[in-house]
């Protein structure tokens, strides 16, 4: 299983401004390793967000995101206590949610 | 008998067994528009994603640094305040692939997301907003790269 990612979720004025730290080694397929052969590309390809449950947020990343990804976004109308979960899937189908509370 | 098809399969079976921790294919994730991020123009990408030509516009904003000292980290912030945008993209110019980033907007998040990217070296960065009304809208920013974030 994956590292845990780090969120936090801040209320600014009347929406929500979530951060969210990702543990992933985001390979592009591109490098090669020491004795010249290819690294196989593997990074995060799904990343979405639910506020209370409800999906608010869907993006599709290539291998050209760092690794350990930053996003950082709002979410309108979101309310201190509300529990927003961030979910990531990479291309070897490996998967991860964490959840954090607004506050 | 092997005729070529079968033998590229088998090929391709062992290259799947040499990639170790056993690499799934693109295929099997209908959901990941694997098309697009091979696109290495803004036209490809546009014929991929069913949008108009794009317009350069004040109303999409991007942020980076004018000079990236590591080009594996490049924080990158894209950003629109117009109403009914559909999608966000981040694209690096030069990088193998064009498009680092989708974002798909609903209603319940703002148009503004922050990210950070790889560059490989000095290029144009696009904050691409595609609007439900088909028009696709671009700002651009060159960043300077001192050291490429893509070598190895």
């Amino acid at each position: 299983m994956a590292d845990p990612m780090r969120i936090r979720a801040q209320m600014a004025g009347d929406k929500a401004t979530v951060r969210v730290l990702m543990n992933h080694e985001m390979e592009t397929g591109l490098r090669k390793d020491a004795a010249g052969k290819p690294i196989p590309a593997w990074y995060i390809q799904d990343v979405s967000a639910a506020l209370n449950g409800k999906p608010v947020l869907s993006a599709q990343w290539g291998p050209s995101v760092s690794k350990n990804p930053f996003l950082q976004f709002s979410v309108r109308s979101a309310k201190a206590g509300d529990k927003v979960a961030v979910t990531w899937k990479d291309n070897r189908g490996e998967t991860r949610t964490d959840e954090a509370t607004v506050s | 008998m092997l005729n070529r098809r079968d033998l590229l399969t088998h090929a391709a079976k062992v290259a799947g067994m040499l990639a170790a921790a056993g690499l799934l294919p693109q295929v099997a994730y209908a959901a990941f528009n694997a098309p697009a991020f091979e696109a290495k123009t803004m036209a490809e990408l546009m014929k991929v994603l069913g949008g108009s030509t794009p317009t350069e516009s004040k109303d999409v904003t991007i942020t980076a640094p004018d000079i990236a000292e590591n080009g594996a980290v490049v924080p990158v912030s894209v950003a629109t305040a117009l109403p009914g945008v559909k999608r966000l993209l981040v694209l690096v110019e030069k990088n193998p692939s064009l498009m680092a980033a989708m974002f798909e907007v609903s209603d319940a998040v703002d148009a503004n997301f922050t990210t950070r990217v790889k560059m490989g070296q000095s290029s144009n960065v696009y904050a691409v907003a595609m609007l439900a009304d088909g028009r696709v809208l671009f700002a651009l920013k060159e960043v300077k790269v001192t050291l490429g974030g893509c070598g190895g």
